[in-house]
């Protein structure tokens, strides 16, 4: 600490050159935090998606429907718990620009199909009471200012009603959140109320979902339930979550590939970029140094003041970096789809090792330069 | 009066290019503690290299330096920072100030050495800067002094540690007259009334007139004062 004056001062020797060093490990950092922060927060939905729960879409894609008939078959199949039905609505409110992501569902079988969901179970009563009720997510309800007991209009991209009007009615009779962190951003409609109002479709659904006792045995039962339907009209195609979100996200490409690569060539451009900055900064400094040494800092506590520099401005603004990606990454995780989530204090922590090894390897040649410096030669400016 | 400095038979010499350059020849000197020594001589004679020995800047390749009883010349190039942290005072040419630190911080620069506590090493500068009389310039950077001030800063960080020995190289060279006199005035201070020995490499006689003994360098060997002051 009793050198913490002198380093903090030959930081300001050149102020231009510091800042503008400073700059660039910060934008650096938080671009390091902002594209480990996305990957993180893709794992992280990976792995708060189930592995005992199957996804029943049909062979086709996911816009083709599935005949309902096709609930009671996947209810029988040896090893299903239990099933339930989703339909796409395609929601928004007053504008597209305003659409979220809404279904028609069976609110009773939705509270058995996931457990992680907490659903008040007088709130699935009223449901079952209201034939036009709606349950919303809380980060939903937050976001358009809702709160139960609304009426609210919606209008669907997909949909139309026999009755001719425009736009759906719901009264929201209760809020959901989820346990693990994901966002409550869904309305939900009742199934039945959904399907008698709808001109075409119906008695289908968009998917199901089956739940199962032991996620070794996903495979099996997935492939049993697409036999039952195989060869039909309406073929299946089950996955466990877990896999089909895996299998979306691999579309995209390697993203943890792509962004590893964008990491490494920022970090390797930082490097030199700081490399360069401390040798200059040493080379301006040798009669400085040697004068430090004519006082009788030895060449361990020259090498400390070398590096401590290259540390102090490393941690600084990657700390600040850092900071600033924590606080920016909410909203970008809400973009793919993983609002509520933070920026994880591995990547923080990462990021913070990375700073000292970036401090540390760009100090190695002037920190030798320092220590080898013969203070005689350096005092004759020779 | 017992030597402080005691040199004996020192050969130094520097590499320059291909070639083997010998700057002291055997050369042998005994510096009395308390005393104020001017070393003059020609460009190149070797007084400077002889002042980074006394001063453990540098290392003889042959012959003793002993400084208070201790043979600095057998002393690992660490053990050696160690020695001028706690026995050496450096004043140079050009005050070798760092210009990022006020004055008081360059003052204090030795002491970050010290166990002193912070607040015993304010009290330290602050005593030293008095000294010198630049209490009040002390939150000033080095580009904020006059030349006369600067060297007075140095001063002031050679004495801070109170060290035994101070080696001066040239310490009113780049000063005017008038300055160069209260520089010397102050080091004849410390000398006098603080019993600072000083060893004083200087081209002006002038400012060898403070010393209380002058020597003669040589192309590498020392001649006495009579002869010194007819050349």
């Amino acid at each position: 600490m009793r050198y913490l004056p002198l380093i903090w001062a030959g930081l300001w020797r050149k102020p231009v050159r510091s800042v503008l060093t400073f700059l660039c490990v910060l934008v650096s950092f938080l671009l390091f935090g902002a594209l480990h922060g996305v990957s993180a927060a893709l794992g992280d939905i990976v792995s708060s998606m189930s592995d005992t729960r199957l996804r029943i879409q049909s062979r086709v894609n996911i816009s083709e429907p599935l005949p309902f008939a096709h609930l009671a078959r996947i209810e029988r199949v040896d090893g299903v718990q239990g099933a339930g039905y989703y339909n796409f609505f395609g929601g928004y409110y007053q504008e597209p620009s305003n659409s979220f992501s809404s279904g028609a569902v069976d609110i009773a079988r939705m509270g058995i199909m996931f457990p992680e969901i907490n659903l008040a179970p007088d709130v699935v009563e009223k449901m079952k009471r209201t034939r036009d009720g709606a349950v919303i997510g809380e980060d939903l309800a937050k976001e358009y200012g809702w709160k139960v007991g609304d009426r609210i209009p919606l209008r669907s991209n997909v949909w139309v009603r026999k009755d001719g009007a425009p736009e759906w009615s719901f009264e929201i009779v209760g809020t959901y959140t989820w346990t693990n962190n994901i966002p409550s951003n869904e309305l939900w409609m009742n199934y039945d109320y959904f399907d008698e109002a709808r001109t075409f479709g119906n008695g289908t659904v968009t998917l199901y979902f089956a739940r199962i006792a032991d996620a070794k045995r996903a495979a099996a039962i997935s492939d049993e339930i697409d036999r039952l339907f195989a060869n039909s009209a309406f073929e299946t195609q089950t996955q466990n979550e877990r896999d089909w979100i895996r299998g979306r996200m691999s579309q995209a490409g390697d993203i943890g590939f792509f962004i590893n690569a964008i990491i490494a060539a920022i970090m390797s451009a930082l490097l030199l970029v700081t490399a360069f900055t401390m040798m200059q900064s040493v080379r301006e400094r040798i009669p400085e140094l040697a004068v430090l040494k004519t006082y009788g800092f030895g060449n361990g506590t020259v090498v400390s003041l070398v590096f401590g520099e290259a540390l102090l401005i490393c941690a600084l603004a990657a700390g600040l970096g850092l900071t600033v990606a924590y606080f920016a990454e909410p909203p970008i995780y809400r973009m793919i789809g993983a609002g509520g989530l933070r920026l994880p204090w591995s990547v923080i922590g990462a990021g913070f090792a990375l700073a000292a090894a970036l401090a540390v390897v760009s100090s190695v040649l002037p920190a030798r330069r320092a220590q080898t410096l013969n203070i005689v030669d350096a005092l004759a400016a020779r | 009066m017992a030597a402080l400095v005691s040199i004996r038979n020192v050969v130094k010499g520097y590499v320059r290019g291909k070639q083997r350059v010998e700057v002291l020849h055997g050369l042998n000197l005994d510096v009395e503690a308390g005393e104020f020594l001017a070393l003059m001589g020609p460009s190149g004679s070797g007084k400077t290299t002889l002042l980074n020995l006394i001063g453990g800047l540098d290392r003889p390749d042959k012959g003793e330096i002993a400084v208070a009883g201790q043979r600095i010349d057998q002393l690992s190039s660490g053990q050696l920072a160690k020695w001028r942290a706690r026995h050496v005072g450096f004043i140079f040419q050009f005050y070798n100030l760092l210009p990022v630190l006020t004055a008081e911080r360059n003052v204090e620069v030795p002491l970050l050495l010290t166990k002193l506590s912070s607040r015993e090493r304010k009290r330290n500068v602050h005593a030293a800067l008095e000294l010198v009389g630049l209490a009040d310039r002390a939150k000033h950077k080095p580009s904020e002094l006059s030349g006369g001030q600067q060297q007075r800063v140095a001063i002031a960080r050679a004495i801070i540690a109170d060290p035994t020995l101070l080696v001066c190289d040239e310490p009113t060279g780049d000063l005017d007259r008038d300055t160069s006199e209260s520089i010397l005035d102050l080091l004849q201070m410390l000398n006098r009334n603080h019993g600072k020995t000083i060893v004083m490499v200087t081209h002006d006689p002038r400012a060898a007139d403070h010393a209380s003994r002058r020597l003669y360098v040589d192309k590498g060997t020392l001649t006495d004062t009579t002869l010194g002051a007819a050349a």
